[in-house]
């Protein structure tokens, strides 16, 4: 589903040039979760923009669903197979529009018809009624934001959804209901994941595979299972367990 | 019993809106000895409303009003913004979440760590250099003398944080209230500056009262633990016991985390009850 | 809108202000009602806007308010002090200040809402392109922006009159473009802060191209800031157009344009004063309203206010 081979992603130009991400590879198959944890400043959720779209300085191959990207520039087929959710749902939705506008609109833009009934559908997936239709952010909780977000990234019906933190904003008991939420909606849609994330639990929960990054590199691809028995091949995998403990 | 430092009865704080008073804190009584007092709850519970409450930074529409709030014997309840000030960092100390936001970026760290001890302890430019050097050392930073001429954007969120304790511990404050200290810090440099922070305070003989969203920590860090819920304190018990919470809220909050030690396919979701708004409270176990 | 309110069962206000609309039309009004709340709470804000009120209503009805004819001239009767007769005096020709001042509302607000429409727009316009496209885009339109803020606004506005001639219509446009440079400024400043938000990578990830997130996803956002904005200039604007007409450059007499009327009395301010400062005292309290009323605007509009 994802082939990511000698990724290099850079900020700025020389002499000021700030290298984010370095020589990163990996491949998520379809229907896999796969996790990126790292501390702060690892690079892990610029290696997720980059595969967005949202970075244009990068080189190296980036590879989805057996075809290859370039630069920035992305065509809509693109955004039919690959949706992202942002980490603060208090910043990733539009302070002056409506969720009803949200949804409307991504559904637009993706050339769909019978927009009522999706929107509606697209409600009741994320767990949240019809009432939230015509609701502004503001009369939203954290928790009901993130849901709408999820939903706007669903209304493509993408098989890849990037998932940058969408808990760590959270409270503990919202992040187990929107965790459960990821969950059940990968079984149901048949969705393949790449989550990024600083909690190891988090990430042991929802995923399969994971690698662990630092200043930039992949130190280490490691199975969650590992993961659980504290088995990191590198001082800084288990470094990062025990004071996760 | 010796006096408590810090003793608080009935504290509530009202906030007036178009859909009639809100109330964000219903009715909070503790107490603070020498110890570490941890306030739990998740966002809109109250708990760091609280900690703004006792250091009178509640600002209007909000109101704060309370049976007794007071210091040593001595009631601090809505002095005048004046003497507040005069208590703030001298008897007082506030850390925050982000010291990105708590420093001020146009200063050097060592000029606000000594124009905040010369505003308390007066002394001259030589003296408060020397402290300034001392606290530098107290949360272990090399080479204070470097960072001391740095600026706030030049350090390390790590490095801020505890820029920001040695700041509030120059005065030598008996209280120090820590708002989610460590929230914005990567998990390898929280357990360092917990640590700063604990010894400080046990050298010290100071009150802490640490406010996080972290169950986890805060049975790590604390001694006695208040559990918060829609403005009230549901529970209070001693931090080593805390996994053996009564209260369902409490239960259900350390259930719905995920561990990496015990899988589960589906995570408890934490059922709200609305006994939990109004339930009477056990009266506080006497200290 | 406060009656309406009253006369109503209690539950409009509930439905209004209800956190779970149900139609897109009560999400609307319910937003337009919370705003309507937080400006009615400003009470100065208020008195802007009834001020604001009484002049347009000055405006539209000046030929059935005002006593007598704007033009009409009485050499017998120039320069009478305030009378039960001519309520504010007369002028040099012996025309009813009062009556001048009420056709000249007309005036006033034309030369405002003109400005007030043009410099905006091209500001917004200017200023939001130049900070979503960046690079060479944002170069090229913000060192112009700069060449218009480098003189002095009235002295432009002179040059532009006088190079174009002297009429009201002239003037209007003199002084939009010397208006829009602050707003394309403003605009550019709040895109800078918007284009790097979650919201809009997310609507490019939607599919969203670069007209559709300007219009729809960015201008929303800066709109708000420059209708305060415009509100607060109001006054800038009045008082300039007054200068211009001061100059003989903007109105050309017979017409009652306040600043004309002011340069007018310039002759006799010592021993007949309230010649020019009847016309004066207009433009003070209208500037003073718009400004009151960009307060008021401020604390609806703000984002920052609203998020409350």
């Amino acid at each position: 589903m994802l082939n990511v081979s000698d990724l290099d992603v850079w900020f700025g130009d020389p002499p000021d040039r700030v290298d984010a991400v370095r020589g990163a590879a990996f491949s998520v198959a379809q229907g896999e979760s796969f996790g990126l944890v790292g501390e702060s400043g690892s690079g892990k959720s610029t290696i997720l923009r980059a595969i967005a779209g949202l970075i244009d300085s990068w080189s190296g191959q980036i590879e989805v669903d057996g075809r290859q990207i370039e630069g920035a520039r992305r065509d809509r087929g693109f955004y039919k197979t690959v949706q992202m959710v942002f980490q603060d749902p208090y910043a990733s939705l539009h302070p002056r529009h409506s969720v009803d506008a949200v949804l409307s609109e991504a559904l637009r833009l993706q050339g769909m018809g019978d927009i009522d009934r999706r929107i509606t559908r697209l409600l009741e997936d994320v767990g949240l009624g019809k009432g939230f239709r015509f609701r502004y952010p503001h009369q939203l909780s954290g928790g009901q934001r993130q849901r709408v977000a999820i939903a706007r990234a669903l209304a493509a019906e993408p098989r890849l959804l990037l998932l940058d933190e969408p808990t760590s904003a959270l409270d503990v008991s919202v992040q187990a209901e929107i965790l459960n939420l990821l969950k059940e909606l990968r079984e149901e849609h048949g969705l393949t994941y790449v989550m990024v994330s600083h909690d190891l639990a988090v990430v042991g929960h929802i995923c399969d595979r994971l690698a662990v990054m630092q200043q930039g590199e992949i130190v280490e691809i490691m199975s969650v299972d590992a993961l659980r028995r504290g088995a990191g091949e590198q001082d800084y995998t288990r470094h990062l367990i025990a004071a996760s403990q | 019993m010796s006096t408590p430092l810090l003793s608080v009865k009935n504290l509530c704080v009202t906030f007036a809106s178009r859909r009639g008073d809100f109330q964000a804190v219903r009715g909070v009584s503790f107490e603070l000895g020498r110890e570490r007092l941890g306030v739990v709850g998740e966002s809109g519970s109250g708990k760091s409303m609280t900690g703004r409450a006792i250091l009178g930074l509640v600002r209007p529409p909000g109101r704060v009003t309370a049976d007794r709030m007071e210091l040593e014997g001595q009631s601090i309840l809505n002095l005048p913004e004046r003497r507040m000030r005069k208590l703030r960092g001298s008897r007082i100390s506030m850390v925050m979440q982000d010291p990105k936001f708590s420093l001020n970026p146009v200063m050097t760290v060592g000029d606000q760590i000594m124009e905040s001890y010369r505003l308390h302890a007066g002394g001259g430019r030589a003296a408060a250099r020397k402290k300034a050097l001392e606290m530098l050392n107290a949360v272990r930073i090399r080479d204070p003398e470097r960072v001391m001429d740095t600026y706030p954007h030049e350090v390390s969120g790590g490095m801020g944080q505890r820029i920001m304790i040695a700041m509030m511990l120059a005065p030598d404050p008996q209280i120090l209230i820590a708002d989610e200290p460590t929230s914005a810090l990567d998990v390898s440099v929280r357990g360092e500056v917990l640590n700063i922070m604990d010894g400080l305070v046990r050298d010290r003989g100071m009150g802490l009262i640490f406010i996080s969203h972290d169950l986890n920590l805060v049975a790590r860090f604390c001694d006695r633990v208040l559990i918060m819920y829609a403005g009230r304190v549901v529970e209070s018990l001693p931090a080593r016991d805390l996994h053996n919470a009564r209260h369902p809220y409490t239960q259900g909050l350390l259930r719905s985390q995920p561990r990496l030690d015990t899988p589960v396919e589906r995570l408890p979701v934490l059922q709200r009850e609305e006994s939990w708004r109004s339930g009477e409270l056990d009266p506080l176990p006497e200290t | 809108m406060s009656e309406t309110e009253l006369s109503r069962p209690i539950s409009r206000r509930e439905w209004l202000l209800s956190d779970a609309p149900q139609s897109r039309r009560q999400a609307q009004l319910g937003a337009l009602y919370q705003g309507w709340l937080t400006f009615r709470a400003n009470k100065l804000a208020m008195f802007g806007l009834i001020i604001l009120i009484l002049l347009f209503g000055m405006a539209i009805f000046a030929p059935w308010l005002a006593p007598q004819s704007p033009f009409s001239q009485n050499l017998a009767d120039r320069l009478q002090p305030p009378s039960a007769e001519h309520w504010l005096g007369t002028d040099s020709f012996g025309r009813d200040i009062l009556s001048r001042l009420i056709h000249g509302s007309r005036i006033t607000l034309f030369i405002v809402g003109t400005v007030a429409l043009i410099a905006p727009v091209a500001g917004l316009l200017i200023g939001t392109v130049a900070g979503f496209a960046g690079g060479w885009v944002d170069q090229v339109l913000m060192r112009i922006t700069d060449i218009f803020l480098a003189f002095p606004k009235l002295i432009l506005a002179l040059a532009f009159v006088a190079a174009l001639g002297a009429s009201i219509g002239n003037a209007v446009l003199a002084l939009a473009l010397t208006a829009w440079p602050p707003y394309a400024r403003l605009a550019r400043a709040e895109t800078l802060t918007i284009r790097n938000a979650d919201y809009i990578a997310a609507a490019r990830l939607q599919g969203a191209g670069p007209t559709r997130l300007l219009i729809r996803h960015i201008w929303p956002l800066c709109v708000s800031s420059l209708i305060v904005r415009v509100a607060l200039d109001m006054a800038g604007i009045i008082l300039s157009a007054a200068g211009l007409g001061f100059l003989g450059l903007g109105a050309q007499p017979p017409m009652p344009e306040w600043g004309a009327m002011i340069s007018d009395g310039r002759i006799y301010i010592l021993d007949y004063w309230w010649v020019a400062a009847m016309p004066g005292l207009a433009i003070f309290i209208v500037s003073l309203a718009f400004n009151l009323l960009g307060d008021g605007l401020r604390d609806v509009l703000d984002p920052k206010g609203a998020k409350e």
